[in-house]
C-alpha cells in the first residue's frame, strides 16, 4: 500500500449512505489553555527539564533584550523581540530531535537559537549582510520566513517527503496569529491533514499582528478551533507555561512521528515589546494591559515552580544569569564587528550557471568597484 | 538489431513520455498537481503515470495551487525533484507568491545551499477556443522574475528535449506549454529520442536573408507559415524559435539579426510590457549598425485575453506579421 493508499477509500459513498467522515469530538481542543505551572500536575515534572527550561529561558530573555540593544547601535537593521514568548519558542524547539526540521517565521530566532544555531548566523537576515545565515540542510532549520504564514506548506511537503522516503522526520511549523489568516495557513493545514504528513504547527496567540488585535483577525473560537475543520486534532496550550509547551509539543511530535499526522496547536501568550524596534505600540495599547502580563511572565512562572521545590538557590541563579551575560557578551562583540562583504556574491548564487547576462552585469559592478578602489587610492 | 518505428506522435505525447522517462530514471521525481494522477491530466499529458509509478510518484493533490508549488518547495529541500502541474494559465496566479518569493530566490538566500529543482509545467496561450481565464501569456510575469529559467517548445522533439533538460536543472523552470500545439504532430522516435538540449539555446528554424523573425512556443508555426507566404513577396525570412526566454540566447539571436539586418518579434502576450519589449531593445543594442529598420513587434492587443469567438482578432496571425514585415523599411534599398 502506498502512503497515499493509506489516507483511505477515494469513493465517495453513494446516497443516501452520506455520514460524517470523521468524528469532530475527538479533534476539538481544551475548553481553556492547558497549564502545568501552578497545578499539582507540576510537583510531578521532571526537575531536570525544569532547570534546563529555566536556563534555556534567561539566555532567550537576555538575548532579546541583547539583540534590541545592538538595533539601537546601528548593529541590527530591525529585531522582532519575542520577549514575553520565550517559552513557546523554546520548550518548542526542544520537543523537536536532532533529526526533525524547524520552520521559523522571523520572530523566532530564539527558537532556531535553543535548536543550536549559532546565535550570531541566526541574525544575518536582521543585520541584513545576506539574507539566510546558515545551511538550512546542516541545522535542518529553514530560513526565518518573512512572506507570512508561506513556509508553512514547505514543512507539510518537507515532511511528506521525508515520509515517502520512509524517514522518521517531523517538521515544526511556527506561525503567529496574524497568519493564520493568510492563505497558505489553510493550504498547508488541508494538504497536511489530506496527507497525514508528520507535521506540528504552533501558533503563538502573541494577541497582535502588529496592532491589529485577535478580535479583527477571527471569529473562530479559538485559533486552535481551526484544526477541526481540516480533521486534524487543535490543542490549546498557555504559552507562558514553559512545562506546558514542551509536553504538549513533544505529545504532537510523538503523534506524527507514529504516522497519526498533523497537530495545530495554539499557545496563547503575549508580545510584551512592540512588533519590532520600529514600531510604536502606545498607538494601538495601554501600559495596562502589558501590566496584567508581567505577573504571568513566562520566566516568573518557571522561577515561582522551582522557588517551591527549593530547585532554585542563588548559587543556580547566578549560575544562569552568567551563562546568559556570557551569551551576551559574545554576541554583542560578535556583533560589532563589521561582516565580510564581497558585492560580487550578488550574482554568485542566482542560478547554478550564471546567465551571460548576469555576466556581462557581474563585469560591470567589478568595473565600477575597481573605480571606487582606484578613487580611495588617489584620495590618500 | 531491430528497427524502432518512426511514427506520428504529438506534442501532448511527448511530454508525456519525457515525464515518464524522467520520473523511471531518477526516483527522486515526483508529479503533483491537480487532476495528474487518475484522470492523467486534463490535457492527458500525464497519462499512465500514476499506473506506472503509484500515487506516491504522481499525485493527485487538493485544489490549491500555492498549496501544490508550496509543499514542492518542502519537498525539494528534502532532496526530491518535484514536477508540478498548474492546470491552466491563469490557474497559476494563486501560486505566484510561493514562485517569486521562494521558488525564485531560495538558492541566492541560502548562498546555493538550498538550490530548488522545481518543473512548473504551466500550459499557456490561446487559440484553443477557451473561456475567460483559459489563454493566457502570463510569461512576461516569469521573465520579470530573477531567479526563474522559462522555456517554452514548439516542436514534438523540443518538448521531449527542454522538459527532459528542465526536469534535470538544479535550477527552477518555468515550462511554458503551448495549448494549442498539444495536438501537433510530428514523426517520432520516442525509443530514441533526440539529445537533451541544454536550457537556453535558441535554435533558427527557417534559414532567410531578409528579415529576421524571432518568436516561440505558440507563434512558432504561424511564423513559419508567414515565411512561406512572404516568399510571393520577395522575401525570404529566418525564423529563430527562442526556446529559452530565460537565460536568453543573445548570441544566436544576435548572428540572425545582424545577418538580415531586420527583425521582427513576434509573440501572443501583450506588446505593453511584454517580452517583445525586452527582446527589440536587447537587439537594437547589440545590432544598432547592421539594422535597415526599426525593430518591429507584432502581440498581442494589451487587453483582457478576448472571448473565444473573438480571439481570432487577438492573435498574431500571418497578415499581421507580413503587414509588419512589409513596413521594415524596403524602399531604402531599392
Amino acid at each position: 500500500m502506498t502512503v497515499m493508499e493509506q489516507r483511505g477509500a477515494y469513493r465517495p459513498a453513494p446516497p443516501p449512505a452520506w455520514q460524517l467522515r470523521t468524528d469532530p469530538a475527538p479533534l476539538l481542543p481544551e475548553a481553556e489553555p492547558y497549564r502545568v505551572l501552578g497545578t499539582d500536575a507540576a510537583r510531578k515534572a521532571d526537575p531536570e527539564l525544569l532547570l534546563r527550561l529555566h536556563g534555556e529561558l534567561v539566555r532567550g530573555r537576555r538575548y532579546n533584550t541583547q539583540a534590541t540593544a545592538l538595533t539601537k547601535q546601528g548593529r541590527l537593521a530591525v529585531y522582532p523581540s519575542s520577549t514575553g514568548q520565550e517559552a513557546c519558542e523554546i520548550a518548542a524547539a526542544l520537543a523537536l530531535r536532532e533529526q526533525d526540521w524547524l520552520f521559523p517565521s522571523y520572530r523566532d530566532t530564539l527558537a532556531a537559537v535553543a535548536r543550536g544555531l549559532d546565535p550570531v548566523a541566526a541574525l544575518t537576515l536582521l543585520r541584513g549582510d545576506w539574507h539566510t545565515g546558515y545551511d538550512p540542510r546542516e541545522h535542518r532549520i529553514a530560513p526565518l520566513c518573512t512572506p507570512l504564514a508561506t513556509q508553512l506548506p514547505h514543512a507539510v511537503g518537507l515532511a511528506h517527503a521525508a515520509r515517502l522516503k520512509g524517514d522518521d522526520v517531523v517538521a515544526l511549523a511556527m506561525v503567529g496569529d496574524g497568519g493564520t489568516s493568510e492563505g497558505d495557513f489553510h493550504e498547508a493545514l488541508n494538504f497536511a491533514a489530506v496527507w497525514q504528513a508528520p507535521v506540528v504547527f504552533l501558533v503563538q496567540n502573541n494577541g497582535f499582528a502588529i496592532s491589529v488585535p485577535l478580535a479583527k483577525q477571527t471569529a473562530a473560537p479559538s485559533l486552535a478551533h481551526k484544526a477541526v475543520g481540516y480533521g486534524m486534532p487543535g490543542r490549546l496550550v498557555d504559552g507562558n507555561d514553559a512545562v506546558a509547551v514542551h509536553e504538549v509539543l513533544s505529545e504532537a511530535v510523538e503523534r506524527a512521528r507514529e504516522g497519526g499526522g498533523p497537530t495545530l496547536i495554539e499557545a496563547v501568550t503575549y508580545r510584551m515589546e512592540a512588533h519590532t524596534n520600529a514600531d510604536d505600540a502606545t498607538r494601538y495599547r495601554q501600559d495596562a494591559d502589558v501590566e496584567a502580563w508581567q505577573d504571568h511572565d513566562p520566566i516568573v512562572l518557571l522561577e515561582r515552580e522551582l522557588t517551591e521545590r527549593d530547585l532554585l538557590d542563588e548559587d543556580r541563579r547566578r549560575a544562569v544569569r552568567e551563562d546568559a551575560e556570557e551569551m551576551a557578551a559574545d554576541l554583542r562583540a560578535r556583533m560589532n564587528q563589521d561582516p565580510a562583504l564581497d558585492p560580487m556574491d550578488l550574482f554568485t548564487h542566482v542560478y547554478a550557471e550564471q546567465t551571460s547576462q548576469l555576466r556581462e552585469q557581474a563585469a560591470l559592478l567589478r568595473a565600477e568597484l575597481e573605480a571606487e578602489n582606484e578613487a580611495d587610492g588617489a584620495g590618500r | 538489431m531491430t528497427t524502432v518505428a518512426v511514427k506520428p506522435a504529438t506534442m501532448g505525447q511527448a511530454l508525456g513520455r519525457a515525464l515518464r522517462d524522467a520520473m523511471a530514471d531518477d526516483p527522486s521525481v515526483h508529479v503533483l498537481g491537480e487532476d495528474v494522477g487518475t484522470l492523467g491530466g486534463v490535457f492527458r499529458v500525464t497519462d499512465g503515470l500514476a499506473k506506472e509509478f503509484g500515487d506516491d510518484r504522481c499525485t493527485d493533490t487538493p485544489l490549491a495551487e500555492a498549496g501544490i508549488l508550496g509543499t514542492a518547495v518542502g519537498m525539494a529541500m528534502y532532496g526530491l525533484r518535484p514536477v508540478v502541474e498548474m492546470q491552466f494559465d491563469a490557474f497559476a496566479y494563486p501560486a505566484f507568491e510561493q514562485l517569486i518569493s521562494h521558488v525564485a530566490r531560495m538558492r541566492n538566500r541560502t548562498r546555493g545551499g538550498m538550490p530548488l529543482p522545481i518543473t512548473i509545467r504551466v500550459p499557456y496561450g490561446g487559440g484553443i477556443g477557451g473561456v475567460e481565464h483559459h489563454s493566457d501569456s502570463s510569461e512576461a510575469y516569469y521573465m520579470a522574475t530573477p531567479g526563474l529559467h522559462v522555456v517554452t517548445p514548439a516542436t514534438v522533439e523540443d518538448a521531449y528535449g527542454l522538459l527532459r533538460a528542465s526536469i534535470a536543472s538544479d535550477d527552477p523552470v518555468v515550462f511554458l506549454e503551448p495549448k494549442r500545439l498539444y495536438w501537433s504532430k510530428a514523426d517520432w522516435n520516442p525509443d530514441a529520442p533526440s539529445t537533451v538540449e541544454p536550457i537556453g539555446k535558441a535554435v533558427v528554424r527557417r534559414a532567410g536573408r531578409s528579415a529576421t523573425l524571432l518568436t516561440y512556443g505558440p507563434s512558432v508555426p504561424v511564423c513559419l507559415e508567414a515565411a512561406e507566404a512572404a516568399r510571393a513577396e520577395g522575401w525570404d525570412l529566418e525564423v529563430v524559435d527562442l526556446r529559452s526566454l530565460v537565460p536568453f540566447d543573445d548570441e544566436t539571436v544576435t548572428a540572425s539579426v545582424r545577418r538580415t539586418g531586420r527583425a521582427v518579434v513576434v509573440h501572443e502576450s501583450g506588446g505593453f510590457g511584454g517580452p517583445g519589449g525586452e527582446i527589440a531593445a536587447r537587439v537594437t543594442e547589440r545590432c544598432f549598425h547592421h539594422l535597415e529598420a526599426p525593430v518591429l513587434r507584432v502581440a498581442g492587443f494589451d487587453i483582457p485575453y478576448p472571448p473565444p469567438m473573438l480571439e481570432r482578432h487577438h492573435l498574431p496571425g500571418v497578415d499581421r506579421i507580413l503587414d509588419a514585415v512589409a513596413r521594415l523599411q524596403w524602399e531604402a534599398e531599392s
